[in-house]
């Protein structure tokens, strides 16, 4: 399993338990030895978490094996009906569209997918959108609207795409579009942050009366590494940007960015996606339930004033 | 207040060639060196080659409104420093130095005035201060203007010139967006018109956002206007951009813009979209 250097103590004793254990055969000693490296496996994992700095919980919101929006959709959810394309130019494998039930409700689901293995990364742009990416989510929340089901978005990309035929096709536009129609959509409307909360991007998935934040995600203006080539014209110097941004979820907490948190299992989501996605679907069931109960212009109004609050000024 | 008076139509100092006791002035475009004079009362459009010079936020004011009309609001709306961001030096520090060298409180101009005797709310970006870069301060005024156009009943004209969010107020600069954009969305659903001017250069947060979002959507010849920056864009893909590539003129081929409006004729051109949208 890919890790990252700070998990590499914990991933070597992890993997000495798993060894032991096949080795073990019911041999009382051996058993013994397993309860004794597994309690030490646990504290090292308390320590490690506890000594995260701001860039190695920026890696954690990277990680590798970090759940992705596919991995909670078929957790959380059942019947999940992909639906492509944006009706003009194409389909855009880096955001996914559809309809799929909660408890037997059907709600309209959006996300941002990145890929796993090299070939999945290259299909999911990395999880980067192109314009037809925000128009097939901006169709299918307004599909979603005229049926009156509920949209939850899900956010996990590091930007939309810098590309020659993004600008072409109106990156920008698709963008600002994508904002102003999930201003205005009449059903309830949660957004996560399940990884990288990264730039316009993001957020273009992001407009909702509720917004989310998992644990170990981020929520970032840019990227760190954009934001140190930009300030010092050096990419590498992203840890240090990073320290700056207050992108972690406690700052966009603090800052009324998100209104909730939502923890991860120890050592982060990517430590047991079964778990993470219990805890996310909990916390998806509990904010719908009191969401379906406004009315349309109170859901209006409170999703304007959610937005019309933020920013400090004197 | 009628600051327009006070401050004439200038220049960005990295812009201003000026030669034989500010009497001459080089074009940067064509080097033809005419009187400095001419420039000016050319709206800053070299008279030579026609090439578009900055023209300041003040100046946008003064040649869109009717004389004496312009009533600025929220002037007084200063920046916070939410995040301690420091990274040469403390952003308190670079937002204070920057009121110093240009003059304003921060990236944006907005008020009520008159175009063609036609009652409007102004909004122009000042790009000399930050690049126009939108944080909380910029996108609080942004929607209030786009809110006060809604109470008011009257049209809003929005001038972009920006290099995008400011980075220093980090996902608050971001979340402007939001902000701004779900009160154009009110002022729409009351019927009143937006017309989005895009200067040079309109990129990331802001042309992401409301620039594209106008009734009609005008711009500059030669505008730089994108959601990536051409250096961001050519690290990423690894190859030269072809020439003309995000200029005013290439969005319009792409159908993004409704027109290239030269200077000397945007107000007539705001002012005609907004009879066949009102009158």
């Amino acid at each position: 399993m890919a890790h990252l250097d700070f998990e590499k103590p914990l991933v070597e004793l992890e993997s000495r338990i798993r060894e032991l254990r096949s080795a073990a055969d019911g041999d009382a000693a051996i058993d013994a030895q397993i309860a004794e490296l597994e309690a030490r496996a646990s504290t090292l994992q308390q320590d490690l978490l506890g000594d995260l700095g701001v860039w190695e919980k920026v890696q954690l919101s990277r990680h590798p094996e970090r759940p992705y929006f596919l991995d909670y959709l078929e957790r959380i959810f059942d019947d999940v009906l992909e639906l492509h394309g944006d009706r003009v130019f194409g389909d855009d494998p880096a955001v996914v569209a559809g309809f799929a039930r909660l408890d037997g409700e059907s709600v309209c689901v959006v996300g941002h997918q990145k890929g796993r293995t090299t070939k999945q990364k290259q299909h999911r742009n990395f999880g980067m959108a192109h314009p037809e990416g925000y128009r097939k989510a901006q169709r299918v929340m307004e599909l979603a609207a005229r049926y009156g089901r509920p949209v939850l978005t899900f956010i996990d990309t590091p930007g939309a795409y810098p590309g020659l035929g993004a600008e072409e096709r109106g990156q920008s536009e698709a963008i600002g579009a994508s904002i102003l129609a999930m201003a205005e959509l009449p059903v309830p409307v949660i957004a996560t942050v399940i990884g990288e909360g990264g730039s316009g991007g993001a957020l273009a998935l992001g407009v909702a009366e509720r917004v989310l934040m998992l644990q170990y995600a981020t929520y970032s203006v840019i990227t760190p590494e954009g934001c140190a080539s930009i300030l010092w014209r050096d990419g590498a110097r992203g840890p240090e940007a990073a320290q700056q941004l207050r992108l972690l979820a406690a700052d966009a907490e603090r800052l009324g960015i998100v209104d909730k948190v939502v923890s991860e299992p120890v050592g982060g989501a990517h430590r047991d996606p079964g778990d993470a996605a219990r805890r996310l679907g909990a916390a998806l069931r509990r904010e719908l339930g009191e969401l379906r109960s406004w009315s349309v212009s109170d859901r209006l109004d409170r999703r304007y004033a959610r937005f019309r609050g933020i920013g400090q000024h004197a | 207040m009628d600051r327009v008076s006070k401050n004439p139509p200038t220049v960005e100092a990295a812009e201003k060639k000026t030669l034989g006791r500010g009497v001459f002035r080089r074009c940067d475009n064509c080097g033809e060196t005419l009187k400095a004079r001419e420039f000016t009362d050319n709206l800053e459009v070299c008279p030579a080659c026609g090439h578009h010079f900055r023209l300041s936020a003040e100046g946008w004011v003064e040649i869109l409104l009717d004389p004496g009309s312009f009533e600025e609001h929220d002037a007084t709306l200063a920046s916070a420093d939410p995040l301690g961001f420091v990274d040469s030096k403390p952003y308190p520090e670079r937002v204070r130095a920057s009121r110093r060298k240009s003059g304003v409180d921060d990236a944006f101009l907005a008020g009520s005035g008159r175009l063609l005797g036609r009652p409007v709310q102004l909004g122009v970006f000042i790009y000399r201060f930050m690049g126009g870069s939108m944080g909380s301060v910029v996108g609080e005024k942004i929607t209030r203007m786009f809110e006060r156009a809604t109470e008011r009943g009257e049209p809003a004209i929005l001038l972009s010139a920006s290099g995008g969010a400011r980075m220093q107020e980090g996902a608050l600069s971001l979340m402007q967006m939001a902000k701004s954009v779900a009160a154009l969305g009110r002022l729409r659903r009351a019927g009143l018109p937006f017309v989005s001017v895009l200067l040079n250069p309109t990129t990331g947060g802001v042309a992401a956002s409301f620039a594209f979002l106008g009734d009609v959507n005008l711009a500059e010849p030669r505008a730089l206007i994108g959601f990536a920056g051409p250096r961001v864009i050519e690290q990423t893909i690894r190859q030269k951009l072809p020439e003309g590539f995000q200029r005013a003129e290439f969005l319009l081929e792409h159908g993004m813009i409704d027109r290239i409006a030269p200077r000397p004729e945007m107000r007539a051109t705001i002012a005609r979209a907004l009879g066949h949208l009102l009158d």
